[in-house]
Parts: C-alpha cells; structure tokens; sequence
C-alpha cells in the first residue's frame, strides 16, 4: 500500500465524517482487532523497548490479520514478531533489531534478506517528520538530515529542493497519515483521552496524523480524574476509536514507571530466534502468542516472579 | 605504574577525554554513553546529555544504565523530558556541540555504516539495523566516534552510507547541503584520528601505549595520513578507570 500524501480533500473529508462525540468506546482486544482490516498502515506507537502495544500486535495476529504496512520509530522484538506472523511484510523505520544487546535481529535479516519483506529505512528524524506533516495537515516538511547519504539515495519518496527563501539546499519528506495507529498509555478514560508519563516519542504526531486510534492502557480512569491533571492528557479523545484496559499491556516491554522490560524473557525469546528464525519464531508464536487462552494466560507463561521483578523496577523510577 | 584496562574501557576513558565542560552532548548507547558520563563525573561537571529518547540533562546513576537511550532509565532525574522529534530538533537548530556515536563500519571520510553489508566473494548481503538517530547526529553535529580498529571495519568505502562523515571529501559535505557539523575524532583501541582539513581524509593525530605507526596502518584498509605532530597518548588513569567500573559494576556496556 502506497504511503505518499493523501490529497487535503480526502484528508479533512476522513475526519469530517468521524463521529467526534464524547462516547465510550471500551471495548476488548479481540472487538479492537476487528476495526483493523488486512492491508491497513498502521502506526505503532512508543519507540525501541518503551510503551510497545504488544497486546494489540499479539491480539492482530490471532486474529489473523495480514499484510499490515507498519510504522514505528524504532522497532525491536514486536517487529520480528510483525515479520514472522506475517501480519506485516513492510516496515517503515528508521532502526531494526531486537534491543540494543543481542546483536542483529536474525529474524529481520532472514525476512528481509530474502525479499519476503521490505525494511523501509529512514532517519529517526524523517519518520518524525512524516508523521508532523500527517498531523499538521500540510504534504510535507523541510529538514536537513538525511541529505548526502544513501538513506536518501534509496527513498525516491523524498525530495531535494532549493529554498524559495534562503536557496539553501533542504529535504522535503512526505506527509504520512497511517490508517490506524496502536498506542498503549499509562492511563485514559472510556472517551480515550490519554495521559502518558515519561516519555512520549512520537505518539501525539503519530495520534494526531493517523485516521483512526486503537489506545491500550494501563488503566482506566474516570473523566474527573483527568480533569485534574489536563496537562498530562497527551492525546484528546475525539482521534481516539478504542479503548482497551490491558495491564501489562507493553510486556516484555517496559511502561515508564509500572514495569521495565521482562529481560528472562526477551534473553529467552531472542536465543530461541536468533538460533532458528523461522522454526524457533513458530514455537515463540504457538506458545506465547496463539498457545495462552487469554492475556492474563499470557503474563502467566511468562511468570509472576518475572512480572513482580520487571514491575519493581519499573516502579522505583519514582523512588528517591 | 599503569593498572590493566581492557578495550572497551580504554575506548570509554580516551573518548570521555574529548568532551569539554559546558559543552552539549548527543549520546548514543554503548562507549558513548559510558564516555559521556565518565567526562560528567570527572572534567565536565558542566556536561549536558541528551538521548534520542527525548532526554535533556540525563543524570545516569552508577549501577543503573539505560538498557538503551529510549528507556525510562534514560529519563530517571532528568532536567526534561520532550518527544523523540523536538529532542533531534533541538540538534537542527545547533543546541548541541557534540553527537557520539559507534558504527559498525567506517571509512577514509568518516562515514559510517549501520545499514547493510554488501554481497561478495560468494557472501550473501547481510542487513544490519539502520540509521535510528545516527543519520541525524552525524548531519547535524560535529561527531565523535568510537569504533574497534580493524581493516574490515575501516574500509576505502563504505557500502552503504547511512550517517554521513565527509562523504567524498573536500567539500563534498557542505556541497550535499550539511552545511555544519562533520565527523570529527574516531577513537578505536589503537589511535585517536581527526580529518585533514582540506582533503578531509582521516589522519592520525595520536597512537594509544604501546601502539605502534605501522599497527595502526596494517588494520587500515585505506592510507592513513599521520599528523606531523603525531602524539603518544597518556594511559588510562587509576581514578578514570575507577570512575568507569563504578558506573558499569555489572559489566553491562562495558
């Protein structure tokens, strides 16, 4: 699926027609995944390990959606994930492995490597851009990096301009309004106005450019309590289509002061991948992902001891 | 009387010595990170971190480093948190003096790769994991790198350009419309190089103890220049290699 600027037109006309009443919109993961259709590009929100909405990707794949073109700022494991379900054969990123420590993905160089998919490579900055532009409302934007290098020389998407201004030579990178995005937050209330604490990423430019949004969240709050904090409230509730109450709901990554990253696990995980990526993703997905009769069934395999260590940790961010 | 010290702890100490105090730092994960707050806890009280998560003023406690520069550790008693994009803005609007970074494959003008390996010698290609916010530090600031020293990682070439050194040279840069910033030291467990001026060809400015001129040169695949002052420098110290170990207890990065 093509992800050049949609005319303006489309674009307004897109959210003319929403309904943008304050209405709850709880609903569960499986009711979620089917406002998803095959094919869709859907925005995935957080960044490398940090607020990844696993629970979505891991419900989109029971659910046996395909060919999802994916963009994320930085993609770790739920990439591979993404690759080896086959629920995605494109990746718009600007980096691709696993996390920082286990070297390069051998899922991603086994699927890609071999053409069953494409790794769509841009600078951190540009996916940034591309995603203000959606949100913004405006076809593209300017900015400097990228300029000279073979990251350029490969996305024929860009383009090169001299300034009607300056004549300095700069960059234009293309609006990119996702048809969905996915995005876990700390807390929301049933109409998905969300607050998020620590880092944000790229989710409101991505929230704000994406047609509809599927939000997860740690939990949820009634309307009064958000009200009480408005600053916090990062992503207003009439881009918001779902709501989905799943704790643990970026497992085994990590949610900015509930849990750190599940690092057994993802040792776990990344040894029996990278040993075999095809056959050991198979046994991954049969027992992590299809196997668990639920989500909680999921966090049960991965282990109370694992989630109270991880939740800890993640929780003494907050202590002195 | 020298202590013992191992590769990546030399790359730590020998990168940290670059950074000045007041200055402005974009760390990657890995050596950067460890050499940038090594520099804050010993010659550059003053230094400020920020990290591709959206970080400004990182405060990296001893024992706790981030398992990247996106997580909350990261953020943990920062002065700020910002979105991923205003935080690389904040580098395009020249905020910051210095990016940090490792690579996996350099050449004769510092640009480096992370993107892929090309096909030869009946090797297949081998895909590597990209820019992340590589692509946008080496264009926007002036960049120190730190790297193993050896030939198949310092090749004439790189296969594939992915954050941008002085691309082919000379002004080549400033030409392609990176009218600032460039690649400035790469330091490996062998020597601290710099760019000729002109040429912008990597040059040799100091060898690490013990290292000779023709070691540094026999695990080059290009002609290195030298400098005509070209300096012998200090060994790791015993307080820089306490200050080191003390953040990394667990040997994570290090």
């Amino acid at each position: 699926m093509s992800t050049d600027p949609r005319p303006y037109p489309q674009l307004r006309d897109t959210v003319a027609r929403r309904d943008r009443s304050l209405r709850d919109k709880v609903m569960s993961l499986e009711e979620a995944a089917n406002l998803v259709a095959d094919g869709e590009t859907v925005g995935i929100g957080g960044s490398m390990m940090s607020r990844t909405p696993m629970a979505m990707i891991w419900q989109l794949i029971r659910s046996g959606r395909r060919d999802l073109t994916c963009v994320r700022p930085i993609t770790t494991s739920e990439g591979d994930l993404l690759l080896g379900s086959g629920l995605s054969r494109h990746m718009i990123t600007s980096w691709f492995s696993q996390g920082i420590m286990w070297g390069v993905s051998k899922v991603l160089r086994h699927h890609v490597e071999s053409g069953q998919a494409t790794f769509e490579e841009w600078s951190h900055l540009a996916i940034g851009m591309r995603l203000r532009a959606g949100a913004m409302g405006v076809p593209f934007m300017p900015m400097r990096p990228m300029l000279g290098s073979d990251v350029l020389r490969n996305r024929p998407e860009a383009q090169t301009m001299t300034c009607p201004f300056t004549g300095e030579t700069i960059l234009l990178v293309p609006a990119l309004n996702p048809d969905l995005a996915i995005i876990h937050v700390n807390r929301c209330d049933r109409y998905g106005n969300a607050q998020i604490d620590g880092l944000q990423f790229m989710d409101v430019d991505l929230a704000m450019a994406a047609d509809r949004v599927i939000l997860t969240t740690e939990r949820i709050v009634s309307n009064d309590q958000i009200r009480r904090m408005p600053d916090q409230t990062k992503i207003p509730f009439f881009c918001v289509e779902a709501v989905v109450e799943v704790p643990f709901g970026s497992a085994p990554h990590e949610c900015y002061g509930v849990y750190e990253p599940l690092m057994q696990h993802m040792n776990a995980y990344t040894s029996l991948v990278n040993a075999d990526p095809v056959g050991g993703m198979q046994d991954y997905l049969d027992r992590y992902v299809y196997g668990p009769a639920s989500w909680s069934d999921y966090l049960e395999r991965i282990g109370l001891d694992e989630l109270l260590d991880a939740a800890r940790r993640g929780r003494s961010v907050l202590n002195d | 009387m020298t202590e013992a010290y191992s590769e990546s702890e030399l790359l730590s100490v020998l990168s940290a010595r670059e950074l000045k105090d007041g200055q402005v730092v974009f760390a990657g994960i890995g050596i950067p990170l460890l050499a940038a707050v090594l520099a804050q806890r010993s010659h550059c009280p003053g230094l400020t971190i920020l990290f591709e998560g959206g970080v400004v003023g990182a405060t990296v406690e001893p024992g706790r480093l981030p398992p990247s520069t996106n997580d909350q550790r990261g953020a943990r008693r920062a002065n700020m948190v910002l979105g991923s994009s205003e935080v690389l803005l904040l580098m395009q609007r020249g905020y910051v003096d210095v990016g940090f970074m490792g690579g996996a494959q350099i050449d004769q003008y510092g640009n480096l790769n992370s993107s892929l390996i090309e096909a030869a010698g009946g090797k297949p290609a081998i895909r590597l994991p990209g820019s992340g916010g590589g692509n946008d530090i080496a264009s926007l600031t002036s960049l120190i790198v730190s790297i193993r020293h050896e030939k198949r990682r310092f090749v004439e070439k790189v296969d594939f350009v992915t954050s941008p050194g002085w691309l082919r040279g000379g002004d080549d840069r400033n030409d392609s419309g990176l009218t600032h910033g460039g690649s400035f030291r790469v330091i490996t467990d062998l020597a601290v190089l710099g760019f000729d001026a002109g040429s912008k060809r990597m040059t040799v400015r100091a060898l690490n103890p013990g290292v000779a001129r023709q070691d540094v040169q026999d695990n080059t695949g290009f002609e290195l220049l030298f400098d005509p002052d070209l300096t012998i420098t200090a060994p790791p110290t015993a307080n820089e290699l306490r200050l080191l170990r003390s953040l990394d207890p667990d040997r994570i990065l290090l």
